[in-house]
């Protein structure tokens, strides 16, 4: 019995473990390294918030939840979506509190998909789409995005991968790893081609606090748009709350029905002391929400400013907190360069190619890092740059 | 928020943030931010810039006080003459005019607990106005302007997640 892999299902075998796990390796053994890799805020979850939790464990909430989650945090969710993106949810039946929104993103394509039906999903984009439609035993279909374009998704090029068997659509802007967003005329001429091709829209907002230019607009919030949509929403970036794992799915009642009827078989309910938690985030969070996503926009200003000092090709990002500048005036491809980078000058970054095809030729920074950290980081890379052009 | 306040709150937290970084930050030219900073240090907006720093971790024997004072106003002035002449002592810190059951709070640094003593008997108990005095000693700082003494904040991400 050496082998058990024959014992593994073939969609699990098939899919490609994430290209970020081999990085991950590389960069532990290495010493003294200023990390741009990490996907998740630099501030530690505010005080305020987990003191709540807390409190709540001394209170003793330490039981199950309804499926759905508490009625009270449901009733923040549906005041907050209201006040960000003007759409309204009913808490009752309308709001599922999940266990992140990958669990969201998971549960909402096991219960759309039917074998062999596609999943549209921006290429490049976070590493998990793709894997879920597979484990949904649905086919993901990439649709590129373009640096040109500043890695919006654009209508035409969305409706040339659409065929009879295209389903559904992953829209997740502001995006991770582009730091892309994507306005309300944007998203409209999105709209108007789910509409003619009949898809449902699954929309991971989870970065949506994070812009840095205007509004957040979300694609429910147009017209005819909220019952094609779930809306994906969560605590960790803009709450700095990770490893809570706290997220929720707004959308149909009958789409919200079925997503509980799987969560209330695999995971029963989210976390209570989870569920506290981002109660008071809501409740009382709104103040240093803010602060951090003003100094996020200073740090980004300064390593795109760094960027272009040191004749690194980037657009501007103005939402999450990425920055995916163009690495082609460089003889490498975008693991060549994150692995020489990370050995001549232990400076880490994602290879873009890690969120997709049209990734290569990017590199992912993320600027959840101390401003002295980013300063160097520039110098080190500036260094790099010189050596190699 | 106005550039005055942006540039403030930036200094505030790392006073070692210089003009170029800030412009960069704030989106400004760095003519704009060091002209605002020369303004505002010369208008007394920003004093100084200090260093925090932990003594207990060089070894060296500190004593700090927190005196709480109690005094009688004067006509016309009423603490303030009294309080800006106990501002002089090299040895105080900082002097607050406090409410509730007492008046001023002054703190007083020294290298030991025989200094504060004799500046309290010998200077500032003697002056007129005052009443009384209560001399608390400062065992331990845990954290002063915003930073605490014994965290550890070590970055405890991942070195890279997706």
């Amino acid at each position: 019995m050496s082998d058990m892999n024959r014992y593994l299902s073939e969609v699990v075998r098939t899919i490609p473990p994430s290209g970020i796990r081999k990085f991950f390796d590389l960069v532990s053994q290495t010493e003294g390294v200023i990390s741009l890799g990490v996907g998740e805020p630099d501030f530690v979850t505010p005080w305020h918030i987990r003191e709540a939790s807390w409190y709540s464990l001394e209170k003793g909430y330490t039981m199950y939840t309804s499926n759905s989650g508490l009625m009270e945090l449901r009733e923040e969710v549906a005041a907050y979506e209201k006040r960000k993106v003007g759409v309204e949810y009913n808490p009752d039946g309308e709001i599922l509190i999940t266990v992140g929104v990958s669990e969201a993103v998971d549960i909402a394509l096991r219960a759309l998909i039917e074998p062999g039906d596609e999943v549209l999903i921006p290429d490049p984009s976070y590493v998990s789409y793709a894997p879920g439609a597979r484990l949904a035993f649905g086919q993901a279909v990439p649709v590129p995005t373009y640096d040109q374009d500043e890695y919006r998704l654009r209508a035409d090029v969305l409706e040339s991968c659409i065929t009879p068997k295209s389903k559904v659509l992953i829209l997740t802007f502001p995006s991770n790893p582009t730091g892309a967003i994507m306005q309300k005329d944007d998203l409209a001429a999105i709209a108007a081609v789910v509409k003619k091709h009949d898809l449902i829209v699954i929309s991971d907002e989870i970065y949506g606090e994070l812009t840095y230019y205007g509004q957040h607009a979300s694609i429910a919030a147009l017209p005819e748009m909220r019952d094609r949509t779930i809306l994906m929403n969560g605590f960790s970036k803009a709450y700095a709350m990770t490893g809570w794992r706290i997220g929720y799915a707004c959308g149909h009642r009958d789409i919200i029905a079925a997503m509980t009827k799987i969560h209330q078989y695999t995971i029963m309910c989210a976390p209570i002391m989870a569920q506290k938690a981002a109660l008071e985030a809501l409740r009382n969070g709104e103040e240093q929400m803010r602060k951090m996503v003003e100094n996020y926009n200073h740090r980004r200003k300064l390593l795109l400013n760094g960027f272009e000092e040191i004749g690194l090709d980037c657009f501007e990002p103005r939402g999450a907190f990425y920055c995916f500048p163009s690495i082609k005036s460089t003889p490498f491809n975008s693991e060549e360069f994150c692995e020489r980078l990370l050995q001549e000058e232990k400076v880490a970054a994602v290879p873009g190619n890690a969120f997709g095809s049209n990734g290569e030729g990017f590199i992912r920074c993320c600027y959840a890092a101390s401003v002295k950290d980013l300063e160097e980081a520039i110098i080190r890379m500036g260094n790099f740059l010189n050596r190699h052009r | 928020m106005d550039l005055q306040r942006q540039i403030l709150n930036l200094l505030e937290r790392d006073a070692k943030l210089n003009a170029s970084t800030i412009a960069t930050m704030l989106d400004v030219d760095e003519s704009t931010v060091t002209a605002m900073i020369k303004k505002m240090e010369d208008e007394r907006i920003i004093l100084g810039y200090n260093t925090i720093i932990n003594w207990d971790k060089i070894g060296d024997e500190t004593v700090t006080a927190m005196i709480e004072v109690k005094m009688q106003p004067e006509r016309e002035v009423g603490f303030n003459r009294i309080a800006e002449r106990i501002c002089r002592f090299p040895e105080v810190k900082s002097v607050q005019l406090i409410s509730g059951t007492y008046d001023l709070s002054v703190i007083v640094t020294g290298k030991t607990l025989k200094d504060i003593s004799w500046f309290v008997s010998h200077k500032l108990s003697t002056l007129d106005q005052i009443q009384s005095t209560v001399t608390l000693f400062i065992l331990k700082t845990y954290k002063q302007e915003h930073f605490m003494f014994n965290d550890n904040d070590d970055d405890k991400r991942l070195v890279v997640s997706p």
